[in-house]
């Protein structure tokens, strides 16, 4: 009798589904410096191993693909070779029966598109174009190359003010980015090969916990005679001013608002990040001897040129502070607010009462996020978070949407707002949504949106926060003759002009509104390039000795993820929401650090810059 | 103080000590082949590698500090797998052609492979391509190199001009030159460092014995040898004789075995350089020409390389004296060939040198100022060690033989040349001499010597005047002097400059001790012939105080310019022209 049976896993098959993971978090923790002919070419022998076998195109040219690929990396390749690569590539995307081979075959042909330069190289040189370094992979993606593998080691050593004064050395806000920073170090971390990144940010909130007040660095550097102006207060024109102190110069800070801390305070809502934690990291840098004039608008082209003439070098780090429109009708209405004055008030302390009130966030990022929770915290009846894409497409920390939903926050996804109607009042009282359909995957590799066929949908509200982007008050210095591109001001990838010699601009009015971190990254590479304009070469180092690595096995050990306060409770106030590791959770894991530094490439280049 | 156990033996080593050093004091030598103490400990080879009990993954033992307590094994069955099978891969891209090898018998990675009783190799042997001008003064062969990465090491730490690097990526990552550049491009110096710090013979000097040899065997041909200071320090070393036993009367006799002619010496020259270079030291700095930048020794090839390719605006503050060895060279083919009835052109002058950038120096065009090529050939202190192993000459048993007369003759002011602050000290005694008239303590400007610091500073009075110094081995060394000088942190008079750490007695034609660094050593033995030496001024050099009555009249005149001198802008480097 013909009997049908339950399909089990055999071993094989557990080893080899095993197996597969694992190449795929391989090439999650890929670093810097590979070749992308190399790669290529193990892509190509991964593909042609997933072949069926049945198919000419994908049996015959992955493994045709694959050789020629060798040829080229032994260097023995030829130009003809290449050009055999990428129509052999085409035939395969175009001809194969099934994705196994039509799209092994479009990977390779967007690899030499892309690449062309390095394989020509290879052709030619026999190498790519240009070898890159092996970088520690967590400090390389840091954009501010704060020493990670040292301050987790003087974790892991309980030397937690020396690990606050290391990271300071890259980047004066350890608090604030152990709080809030985006963490592109993890991304990279080889530790993913064998499990999962180290918690990183959670690391390093815990050395500044722990270690509680720490002085600033002394300054060391004799008095330059220098007069350095910072235009805005926030994390840039702050950590500029740090590091240019730090350097013998005399910087003044001049902020528009009544408190320092630009974005920090005025868009970072206090349960992520609290305003006395944020203070006392200001007073920190102040420590150097940084002058900050608060309530001091420099906002027109006389004032910016007046603080040209008076100082040496001027930076400018105004961030991006104002809001974009949705240009939808209704947008005029009482109750339609922009995410940017919403924050920016309750930066002020002045949290306004929606208890009661029905509220509607426009947007996906982590702005539209913060504006939602803390709409939740002022008392709001109804959250609801509109997003014309799905949930996976937003922008926004997959920890911050799942925080939101949490707190009783709604998702409303694929619905664009079409307008918003009001009362007699010209009070905001429904938002029509209209359905989306997702569609074809476009060049950013996100999917596109267009309307569907069904019938537009009204959400009552009393407010609207419209949560889609910020923009930058840069007119006032492409007056003062700065180039500007869009809304940004157009500096170099050095942080200066071409334009105008002593000006210097960076953070997010250069970049348009990005991460704390970048804004740091930029502050660094001005405060250096300031240094030498201004006819010096001092350097900023922190003198502190890194434990040596640990001897021991590193078998796979889950990651210790931050805890938070449960949402039924952190949903009425705002205050710090994020828990801290404990003791014994910091100690696990900061001894799964691989110090990269130390092990691998690091030991021989790359592992440590001591001083920038 | 840390307390660890390796192969069950206690040891107590300070904190921060390599599991290596650990072994070392507990009398157990581990096997090593990429590292090198101080420059090159990054565990690459992973022949050191040894077990912790308690964890599965070896640890390599260069680069990983004890920890207390821990148990260490050097010989598991764990270890001794990896560690063969490492050697056997390094193996599989190594040429072991050893008979024609130039290292054979001083090569870390035969030693090993003897050591580990290697009869095969399962690995299949796969070479790189060899793709290197011959006529360099340096030989790289590709197909020896195993990766250690020391000369990319000693040429980024110790020289400062990163001329090695790697290239290409993954599996297929190799050592060559930085960028893929041809090497006869590059702002190499020559100073072999990097063959003196190779452990296997990746990288060799140019081997120019056979035209020694052809010279040897022509019955026409006139052979005048000179030998350089620092030669008489080392040269032994390569035939196993101890220090004092290879006195340079010992070489003098070895050399008249091999068949030579004439057999002469550097220290003549470099007591002409101290006239020349005094002179001109002392006339430049009376001319207000020293208020800027100082005026810079020019004697070490290296160095000159150096100064045109880093910093050009500066070639004018070198001395315009040649070195000994080019001063030697115009001397033999004139004055010593006149006086002596030998037609210069028949006369084959071979140069004995610790040193390979000597070998460009007596090629560069505006160098041969006698009407012939001053200088011949330039051996290094290796390929003279080879040509006695050739004769089959047992250098031990000889007797020791005076030099020839009469550019034999040396003080103990040039046998110091050899050292770092030789040249300075040497110039200073003669130059006070000038100055004053009489003769200083010879040992009055010690202060000179020394290896400590990037460079050493030191401050004279010089007939009421003060004089101020600086002396620099090591060329990153030289560059953190020169950006002190650009800079104006720091002011001097007059600057000895040796492109090699330790100045020629750790010179890149010496012989090869893998793991030592014998410049000290071999300094020390030049400071000691010094002050054996019953004549310790240049000035009171006989030969010298002829050469001048005879044929030159006085330093600086009209044909030691001609003779003595030279145009630093004569002759350009493939990288200044870019």
């Amino acid at each position: 009798m013909n009997k049908l049976s339950l399909i089990t896993k055999t071993r094989d098959q557990r080893a080899l589904e095993g197996l597969q993971g694992e190449v795929s978090r391989r090439l999650l923790a890929s670093q810097q410096g590979i070749c992308p002919v190399d790669m290529a070419a193990a892509l190509v022998h991964v593909c042609a191993a997933q072949s069926c076998g049945k198919c000419v195109p994908c049996r015959i040219g992955l493994s045709a693909v694959g050789d020629l690929l060798d040829k080229i990396l032994d260097g023995e390749g030829t130009m003809q070779d290449i050009a055999l690569i990428e129509k052999t590539a085409k035939a395969a995307m175009d001809a194969a029966d099934c994705a196994i081979g039509y799209d092994a075959g479009r990977l390779v042909y967007e690899c030499v598109r892309a690449f062309r330069d390095d394989f020509e190289s290879h052709v030619r040189s026999g190498s790519c174009a240009a070898r890159k370094e092996h970088a520690v992979p967590c400090v390389a993606l840091c954009p501010a190359q704060v020493d990670i593998p040292g301050y987790i080691a003087l974790v892991n050593a309980g030397r937690y003010a020396d690990a606050v004064r290391l990271i300071r050395k890259d980047n004066p806000f350890p608090s604030v980015c152990g709080l809030i920073c985006e963490h592109p170090c993890e991304a990279g971390c080889r530790r993913t090969m064998i499990d999962d990144a180290v918690n990183i940010r959670g690391l390093k909130r815990f050395a500044v916990e722990k270690a509680g007040y720490v002085p600033a660095e002394k300054v060391t550097a004799a008095p330059t005679g220098k007069r350095v102006a910072v235009i805005g207060g926030g994390p840039s024109g702050l950590s500029a001013a740090y590091f240019l102190a730090l350097m013998g110069h005399e910087v003044e800070v001049f902020e528009r608002r009544r408190f320092a801390g630009g974005m920090l305070r005025y868009g970072i809502p206090s349960y992520r990040l609290p305003r006395e934690r944020l203070q006392a990291e200001i007073d920190v840098i102040l420590e150097t001897g940084v002058k900050l004039h608060l309530n001091s608008d420099i906002g027109s082209e006389a004032e910016i040129r007046r603080l040209a003439e008076d100082f040496d070098a001027t930076y400018i780090a105004i961030g991006a502070h104002t809001d974009k429109k949705l240009r939808i009708p209704g947008e005029e209405l009482g109750g339609v607010v922009s995410a940017v004055q919403l924050l920016r008030g309750i930066g002020d302390g002045e949290h306004p009462d929606f208890t009661g009130k029905k509220v509607a966030i426009v947007g996906g990022g982590n702005v539209a996020m913060d504006a939602a929770r803390s709409s939740i915290r002022l008392g709001a009846e109804r959250v609801s978070i509109v997003y014309r894409r799905r949930q996976a497409d937003m922008t926004a920390l997959p920890e911050e949407i799942e925080g939101a939903i949490a707190e009783g926050c709604e998702l409303l996804t694929m619905m664009a707002p079409a307008r918003i109607e009001g009362n007699a009042d010209d009070e905001a009282t429904t938002l029509v949504m209209r359905p989306q359909l997702i569609g074809a995957i476009g060049k950013d590799g996100r999917p596109t949106v267009s309307d569907a066929d069904a019938p537009e949908v009204p959400l009552e509200v009393d407010i609207v926060v419209v949560a889609i982007g910020q923009a930058i008050e840069s007119q006032p210095f492409g007056a003062f003759g700065l180039p500007l591109k869009w809304d940004t001001i157009a500096a170099a990838e050095t942080c200066d002009f071409a334009e105008k010699d002593g000006i210097f601009a960076g953070g997010d009015c250069a970049t348009g509104p990005a991460t704390v971190i970048k804004a740091i990254a930029a502050a660094k590479v001005a405060a250096h390039n300031i240094d030498r304009y201004l006819g010096f070469d001092h350097t900023i180092g922190a003198e502190i000795d890194i434990p040596q690595p640990k001897l021991f096995d590193r078998p796979p050990c889950g990651r210790v993820m931050l805890k938070e306060r449960e949402a039924g409770e952190r949903k009425y106030d705002f205050m710090l929401m994020e828990h801290c590791m404990s003791e014994q959770e910091a100690a696990q894991e900061s001894a799964r650090c691989l110090r990269c530094d130390h092990f691998g490439y690091g030991i021989f280049r790359g592992g440590r810059c001591d001083r920038w | 103080m840390v307390t660890l156990k390796i192969d069950n033996i206690s040891v107590t080593v300070p904190e921060g000590t390599t599991i290596l050093e650990a072994a070392w004091r507990a009398g157990i030598a581990l096997p090593t082949l990429c590292f090198y103490k101080d420059l090159n400990e990054i565990g690459a080879c992973r022949i050191c590698v040894v077990e912790k009990v308690g964890e599965s993954r070896l640890i390599a033992a260069c680069d990983n500090a004890v920890e207390d307590g821990m148990e260490i094994l050097t010989n598991s069955p764990k270890v001794r797998a990896a560690r063969r099978t490492n050697l056997e891969l390094i193996l599989s891209q190594h040429n072991s052609s050893c008979t024609t090898c130039v290292r054979s018998g001083n090569c870390t990675l035969q030693d090993l492979a003897a050591d580990f009783g290697l009869t095969a190799n399962p690995y299949e042997v796969a070479l790189p391509k060899n793709d290197w001008n011959p006529d360099f003064p340096l030989i790289r062969d590709a197909q020896k190199c195993i990766r250690c990465m020391r000369c990319i090491q000693v040429c980024d730490k110790i020289q400062g001009l990163g001329i090695w690097d790697l290239n290409g990526t993954g599996t297929r990552t190799n050592v060559g030159v930085a960028g893929g550049e041809k090497i006869e491009n590059t702002a190499c110096v020559l100073c072999g460092q990097c063959i003196t710090h190779c452990p296997v013979g990746a990288l060799r000097e140019r081997d120019d014995t056979d035209r020694v040899f052809a010279a040897l065997a022509d019955p026409e041909t006139v052979t005048v040898v000179q030998i350089a200071p620092a030669v008489r320090a080392a040269w032994g070393e390569g035939l196993g004789l101890d220090r004092d036993r290879a006195s340079v009367n010992r070489l003098v006799a070895a050399l008249r075995r091999v068949g030579f002619d004439y057999i002469f010496d550097t220290n003549f020259s470099a007591d002409l350089t101290i006239m020349e270079e005094g002179s001109e030291f002392l006339a430049r700095l009376q001319a207000g020409e020293l208020q800027k930048w100082p005026m810079f020794t020019s004697c070490c090839p290296g160095w000159v390389r150096f100064m045109k390719s880093q910093y050009p605006d500066m070639v004018d503050q070198l001395s315009s004296a040649k070195s000994p060895q080019a001063m030697f060279g115009a001397v033999t083919k004139t004055w010593f060939a006149e006086r002596s009835g030998i037609d210069p052109a028949k006369i084959f002058s071979i140069s004995i040198m610790p040193c390979v950038s000597k070998k460009h120096e007596c090629d560069i065009p505006n160098l041969n100022d006698s009407g012939y090529r001053d200088v011949d050939v330039v051996l290094t202190t290796r390929e003279v060690d080879r040509i006695l192993r050739a004769e089959h000459i047992n250098a031990a048993a000889l007797p020791e033989e005076p030099f020839d007369s009469p550019l034999g003759a040396g003080t103990g002011a040039a046998v110091i040349f050899g050292a770092t602050g030789g040249v300075m000290e040497a110039a200073l005694r003669s130059a006070y001499y000038l100055v004053t008239g009489s003769n200083p303590d010879p040992d009055h400007f010690k202060a000179v010597r020394g290896y400590d610091g990037a460079w050493r500073e030191a401050e004279f009075e010089l007939a009421g005047a003060k004089l101020r110094v600086a002396v620099a081995s090591g060329l990153a060394n030289t560059r953190r002097l020169i950006e002190a000088i650009r800079a104006g942190k720091v002011k001097y008079d007059f600057v000895e400059i040796m492109a090699c750490p330790g100045g020629c007695g750790g010179g890149g034609g010496q012989p090869i001790c893998d793991g030592f660094e014998l410049a000290q050593e071999r300094d020390e033995k030049l400071y000691a012939l010094d002050r054996e030496n019953p004549l310790r001024f240049s000035h009171e050099n006989p030969t010298v105080i002829t050469l001048y009555e005879e044929y030159l009249g006085k330093p600086m005149s009209h044909k030691a310019h001609d003779l003595l001198h030279t145009d630093h802008h004569g002759w350009h480097l493939p990288c200044e022209e870019k």
